[in-house]
């Protein structure tokens, strides 16, 4: 008895610190925006991400009910080309911010399930390094936004 | 002693004939066209004028000589790509659209870079996404990198994923061509709107001028 109140306080002593502890705790995300475009085409999504706490937590990519696959990108233009890539992660400082925005960090979504429209909520599980995620609604904008609007 | 005094004498003539020849010149400049006071990297004489051989996104067979009487802005990309082609279009619509009426005279001629995938239906429904006034063209392989090379730009296409998809890795510059098919300007996709507003006004003025 004295042992099974031992291990439930101590289970619910590690489960408390992880839930603190977990990077996506300690993020919020603003702007939360995706560019929807014709023909089922793959779409843009953009967030601002800030980081309250006091170690860096590291975007490893989403998922989503909607779109089959999402991936962590980087667009660059150098050399007069423009040209882009896959990333494996992208850090928020701690106390810091880290933007996806055009022309930049984003997140490519490709193979939606189910028609996006302008005004449609689509919501991203955002995914940390350390497994855990940050469920995150994204506003569906139309193809010639150049933000996330109002 | 003579020698000495002679010398500027000797080269007054050599000055005044210098002297009208700038005259000459500059007169002569004027009775020409202006140089336009662009604000963009200025490719007068620089790059050759708009001419190509594509399809457009109703499938019918086009020539650079189709948008004379136009300011042409001429810009490469591929619909799959999610980030700097729609950003750079969505400038390109915001910059017509604040030329007002005047953008009529403007046709945004998307050349696609991807033809494999870039079929004319579905540049017809991108390039609407963003602005009628939006061309969008497709061709050959060949006629594409004609093209791309024409202005001085290229192309690739980077290694696939497992699923099939791909990136393209593309010249950013947008090129701009007066109602006559002249190249103009060079612009980047980084180049403040204001200054794009500016030149193409002078482009669309100058054209309706002349």
């Amino acid at each position: 008895m004295k042992w099974l109140a031992l291990s439930l306080l101590l289970t619910g002593l590690l489960a408390g610190t992880a839930a603190h502890a977990t990077e996506a705790a300690h993020v919020r995300a603003s702007g939360a925006w995706i560019r929807v475009l014709p023909a089922a085409l793959p779409a843009g999504a953009y967030v601002t991400l800030h980081n309250g706490g006091d170690r860096p937590a590291v975007l490893r990519g989403a998922r989503s009910a909607v779109y089959a696959e999402v991936m962590l990108h980087q667009s660059s233009s150098t050399g007069g080309m423009s040209r882009m890539r896959m990333v494996d992660a992208l850090v928020v400082p701690a106390h810091g911010t880290a933007t996806l925005a055009p022309g930049g960090y984003h997140l490519m979504l490709t193979q939606p399930k189910q028609p996006v429209q302008p005004g449609d909520t689509v919501r991203l599980q955002l995914q940390f390094a350390d497994g855990s995620t940050l469920p995150t609604d994204f506003i569906a904008r139309p193809a010639d936004a150049l933000g996330a609007g109002r | 002693m003579m020698p000495g005094r002679l010398r500027p004498l000797a080269l007054l003539p050599l000055l005044l004939v210098v002297g009208l020849l700038v005259t000459s010149l500059l007169l002569g400049g004027c009775q020409r066209v202006a140089p336009l006071p662009l604000r963009l990297t200025n490719i007068t004489g620089h790059m050759p004028a708009l001419d190509f051989r594509l399809i457009d996104d109703h499938g019918k067979p086009v020539t650079g000589a189709d948008y004379r009487g136009k300011v042409v802005l001429l810009y490469f990309g591929y619909t799959h790509c999610p980030d700097v082609c729609p950003l750079t279009l969505a400038h390109l619509h915001v910059v017509l659209q604040r030329l007002g009426p005047l953008a009529d005279g403007a046709r945004i001629l998307f050349v696609s870079v991807d033809p494999a995938r870039d079929t004319p239906a579905i540049l017809h429904a991108y390039v609407n996404a963003f602005d009628p006034r939006a061309v969008g063209l497709t061709g050959t392989p060949g006629e594409i990198e004609a093209l791309v090379k024409r202005y001085r730009g290229s192309f690739s296409r980077e290694p696939g994923t497992a699923d099939g998809n791909y990136e393209v890795s593309h010249s950013s510059a947008i090129y701009l061509f007066d109602r006559e098919g002249n190249a103009r300007v060079l612009a980047t996709p980084s180049d403040s709107q204001d200054d794009l507003v500016h030149d193409l006004k002078l482009l669309l003025g100058a054209g309706a001028a002349s």
